[in-house]
């Protein structure tokens, strides 16, 4: 699918040199970062990765039980990671996995040690500066054994900017009995075009749980994450949050295989359009029993817009257990008349039932990022009526 | 508190409120009885405001204040609250969150209320969501107490409650119609006859089985039949009466 023409963009040259201290950084950029959950602080994070164009510029890890290095480095360390690096995903898909593939900018690589449960996230940035700059990068997530880690990953994009293009290839691997949160949280422009390719697989007894996030406007966006669970009683669960104003197109979705008995999957999606086009899709196959999956995408048209909801089920085996629940639609008048019976005016009633839907209280993040998601979402808000 | 004149009222093409004349005053109960489908609740959604009733003839006074096409948040911002037979689910909506904007900016004291009809625990719960019959009574009057109405419309205060929430059910029911004037160790009889007459609460109460009638004081009734008022009473009297014969005597008595 030749969608976007990589030719605009620029990829080389773009190398800024390590920045060891990120308070150093532009105030705007800064801001930009906070917005996507990134403090450059570092505070209440075991680590931090920061990319800006084509290189990485800061990366710590701050606890023990973690490691976190840049991609190219290591490939070098670890051999070229067999067994993992283009495991997941493949090199072949399309332009966008061929062009991470032959250029690779960075991306980060991180690993948990075999028990380590890290308490506080860790927390990356892939940041797009430059005008008209593409980025490729590529990230590698492994949680060992018996450990566990939350992730927070920030996409973003300098103010102003005129034009970017982000291909990023991610795989996860989470080992037995091991669980991994990863919580995305884009923070694009309207120039942007997004292209990630992601892919990961769960063993005995893991957990994925996937949070994403999007609220600002977007070029064009195309994500698709599978994730098999290849082991028994693995689980993984897809909470995404997104909003599409005017002008932002998004096709989103998640897919989760069960492909081992006792496996569970759960693919839970809240879509706005308010003038943009968002495909929410949601595929959920069950090749394993018993196993169980629900789908569930209910989406808002909201001032305009278009959301075409594709929830797929597919079971090739007696006994599994697969549901889906899909809406598309307007706010239930039933709804803001009850809350207007308590007083509230109707715009009033609108923007609480609104946040309501937006709640990501389900996704656990640490409060301070909570705040600057509501922030968003009250800002987000006028636009929608 | 409350006067309703002539009133007409139509859902779709069809008119359910046939001239309905009514009048409650300061801190009075009024009991509305009748059988199913006979305009009960469309009078309580209509007094209320909401979209589906159209009013075609007639006007509804609250408080001295014509509401007769007010919007449903001014009549709440008046004083007027409804306890919801089957409110909807807000998803994301934590109960918490909304007792305290029945406030209307007053402070709220949430847990303190929610002590006092067993909801500590639901809220953190999102709205309504997966709530029994009785936890839903029992939200609907929390929110009331957070809202401190001067009119309460109640729809079927029993309806789905088992026996032990029907008790803490209708004194909650008393307390909010009576205010602070529950009797109270430390108050005499005159002095809450006192804080009564400032208060001025009154309420309009649907029921079928009368259950709610053994804990407040109900002052007058009436049967609601066909869309027009009739047989006003006592209403343990026609509460005794309908028990006995159902409503046929408002069939002949609308004749």
């Amino acid at each position: 699918m030749k969608d976007i023409n990589l030719d605009a963009f620029s990829f080389s040259g773009m190398n800024r040199g390590e920045i060891p201290d990120l308070n150093s950084l532009d105030a705007a950029d800064k801001t930009e970062m906070l917005m996507s959950g990134v403090d450059v602080s570092g505070k209440g994070r075991s680590g931090t990765y920061l990319q800006i164009d084509h290189g990485k510029v800061h990366c710590r890890a701050s606890q023990p039980g973690v490691e976190i290095l840049d991609i190219k480095e290591a490939l070098a360390k670890y051999d070229g990671l067999p067994g993992y690096f283009w495991t997941q995903v493949d090199r072949d898909k399309d332009e966008y996995t061929r062009a991470a593939a032959e250029n690779l900018h960075g991306g980060y690589f991180i690993r948990t040690e075999k028990g380590a449960r890290i308490a506080d996230p860790v927390q990356s940035c892939l940041f797009l500066k430059s005008d008209m700059v593409g980025q490729n990068v590529h990230n590698v997530v492994i949680v060992e054994e018996d450990s566990e880690l939350h992730i927070i990953t920030g996409c973003s994009v300098a103010h102003g900017s005129k034009g970017a293009a982000h291909l990023g290839i991610s795989e996860f691997f989470v080992k037995k009995n091991a669980k991994l949160t990863f919580t995305m949280i884009h923070n694009w422009a309207e120039t942007t075009v997004v292209r990630p390719r992601t892919g990961g697989i769960v063993e005995e007894g893991g957990v994925f749980l996937n949070n994403y996030v999007l609220l600002k406007p977007v070029h064009d966006l195309q994500s698709y994450p599978a994730i098999t669970l290849a082991g028994r009683g693995a689980v993984a669960r897809f909470n995404s949050v997104i909003v599409a104003p005017k002008g932002s197109k998004v096709d989103s979705g998640s897919k989760i295989l069960l492909n081992a008995p006792d496996t569970r999957g759960e693919i839970i999606s809240r879509t706005i359009a308010s003038g943009g086009t968002i495909i929410a899709r949601g595929y959920i196959g069950g090749h394993s029993v018993p196993a169980r999956g629900h789908l569930e995408c209910k989406g808002l048209i909201l001032g305009g817009g278009v959301i075409h909801a594709i929830p797929e089920l597919l079971g090739a085996r007696d006994g599994v257990e697969l549901s889906h629940e899909a809406a598309v639609g307007k706010i239930a008048q039933e709804e803001i008349e009850y809350l207007m019976a308590r007083g509230m005016d109707e715009e009033e009633a609108t923007s609480t039932i609104v946040r309501g839907f937006l709640n990501v209280d389900i996704m656990g993040l640490p409060a301070e990022l909570k705040e600057v998601i509501d922030r968003t979402i009250q800002e987000t808000e006028k636009d929608m009526f | 508190m409350l006067i309703i004149e002539d009133l007409h009222v139509t859902i779709g093409e069809r008119e359910v409120l046939k001239g309905i004349n009514l009048e409650i005053a300061d801190n009075e109960t009024f009991i509305l009885f009748g059988p199913n489908g006979s305009g009960k609740t469309t009078l309580l959604m209509t007094l209320m405001g909401f979209g589906n009733y159209e009013i075609t003839k007639g006007r509804i006074l609250f408080r001295e204040k014509d509401i007769t096409h007010a919007a449903i948040y001014d009549r709440a911002r008046l004083g007027i609250g409804m306890s919801f037979q089957r409110p909807p689910t807000i998803h994301g909506l934590k109960t918490r969150h909304l007792v305290s904007m029945c406030g209307q900016g007053r402070e709220v004291p949430v847990e303190e209320l929610a002590k006092r009809v067993n909801m500590e625990t639901f809220l953190d719960r999102d709205i309504n969501s997966g709530f029994s019959g009785g936890e839903i009574k029992r939200s609907e009057l929390l929110q009331l107490m957070a809202q401190q109405p001067h009119l309460l419309l109640f729809d079927e205060p029993e309806s789905g409650v088992d026996l032990e929430n029907m008790k803490l059910i209708g004194n909650t029911v008393r307390e909010l119609l009576t205010g602070a004037a529950s009797p109270q160790p430390d108050k005499s009889m005159k002095e809450l006859k006192e804080l009564k007459a400032r208060r001025r609460t009154s309420g309009l109460i649907i029921t079928h089985t009368g259950y709610i009638l053994e804990y407040i004081n109900a002052d007058r009734g009436q049967v609601l039949y066909d869309g027009h008022l009739c047989c006003e009473a006592n209403p343990r009297d026609i509460l005794d009466h309908i028990s006995k014969y159902g409503y046929q005597e408002c069939v002949r008595c609308l004749k």
